[in-house]
């Protein structure tokens, strides 16, 4: 379970109030997930593939576990407020000569879509896919980030 | 093949007999596993394990394969989305063929394991002829 810290009052300087709500809503479902053990993973969207969405105040964080898929083999676009993510994961055929115990593993073609939570630095995106896990950066656009405003006397 | 659309399958949760010392969650990898004469392969789906987080112990004729993984992300994000959990493989199979086990090799690319189990010679298949008397 993610471990989140606690923020400056209860409607934090860098939030709109109904954000702030929804973040309760969420951590309260998550952490009623604990109790019933299902840990507050949300139910998927059923399109693959599953994504972890994060933020920090500077960018946003959208993840995928993609075993398998090589990184040519990942085409990742963002259009408006849009991110497209599609691909296609291959597996090479073993040959005529063995015969399976199991086969489990499943070769297609992905493409999903989701909208992002924030405005992003469209040329900023970066995206590195390690051990089979994609990461994708999304800086936010210097509109959606937090400014701390002084009050002057 | 090309023309298949892959689908959403949930990372499924060891259901284990031993306790756990350990907390988090364990996965089980989605495996493929096939053999041809001279060896039995395996392929494993462990995305977030890295070539030095594989253990392979083969005991017995029980193979177990285990995979640390990494926190993705760090301590300050705060998750907007969470629709997959990550957390460590394991899984274990019985094997029938006996196996050399001084040339087993294992590799990981991209998140997926392929182990290779040589079998020993007299385990091979050998030709029969049939004599009619």
């Amino acid at each position: 379970m993610a471990v989140v810290r606690w923020k400056p009052g209860l409607f934090g300087w860098h939030r709109d109030p109904f954000s702030e709500m929804d973040r309760l809503r969420r951590e309260m479902n998550s952490l009623l997930g604990t109790f019933t053990g299902r840990r507050g993973v949300a139910p998927t969207a059923g399109v693959f593939p599953a994504l972890n969405v994060s933020d920090d105040e500077s960018n946003l964080y959208v993840r995928a576990e993609l075993p398998g898929v090589a990184p040519e083999d990942i085409e990742i676009t963002t259009k408006e407020n849009n991110l497209i993510i599609k691909g296609e994961r291959k597996i090479a055929a073993e040959g005529e000569k063995v015969s399976y115990h199991r086969r489990e593993r499943e070769a297609g073609t992905f493409r999903r879509i989701i909208s992002l939570p924030s405005r992003v630095d469209a040329n900023k995106v970066t995206a590195v896919s390690r051990n089979g896990v994609l990461t994708i950066t999304l800086p936010k656009a210097a509109e959606a980030k937090p400014r701390q405003i002084k009050v002057k006397t | 093949m090309a023309d298949k659309e892959l689908l959403v399958r949930e990372k499924q949760e060891l259901q284990t007999d031993a306790e756990q010392t350990r907390p988090g969650v364990v996965f089980t990898p989605a495996v493929d596993i096939f053999e041809s004469d001279k060896e039995i392969s395996v392929l494993a789906d462990m995305p977030g394990v890295a070539s030095d987080g594989v253990t392979i112990d083969l005991h017995n004729d029980e193979l177990k394969i285990t995979g640390e993984v990494d926190p993705q992300g760090s301590e300050n994000e705060t998750y907007l989305l969470r629709e997959y959990e990550s957390g460590r493989f394991h899984r274990h199979f019985s094997l029938s063929d006996r196996i050399d086990q001084n040339k087993i090799s294992a590799s990981m690319k991209d998140g997926v394991l392929r182990l290779v189990l040589p079998k020993v010679e007299k385990a091979k298949p050998r030709k029969i002829e049939v004599t009619s008397a």
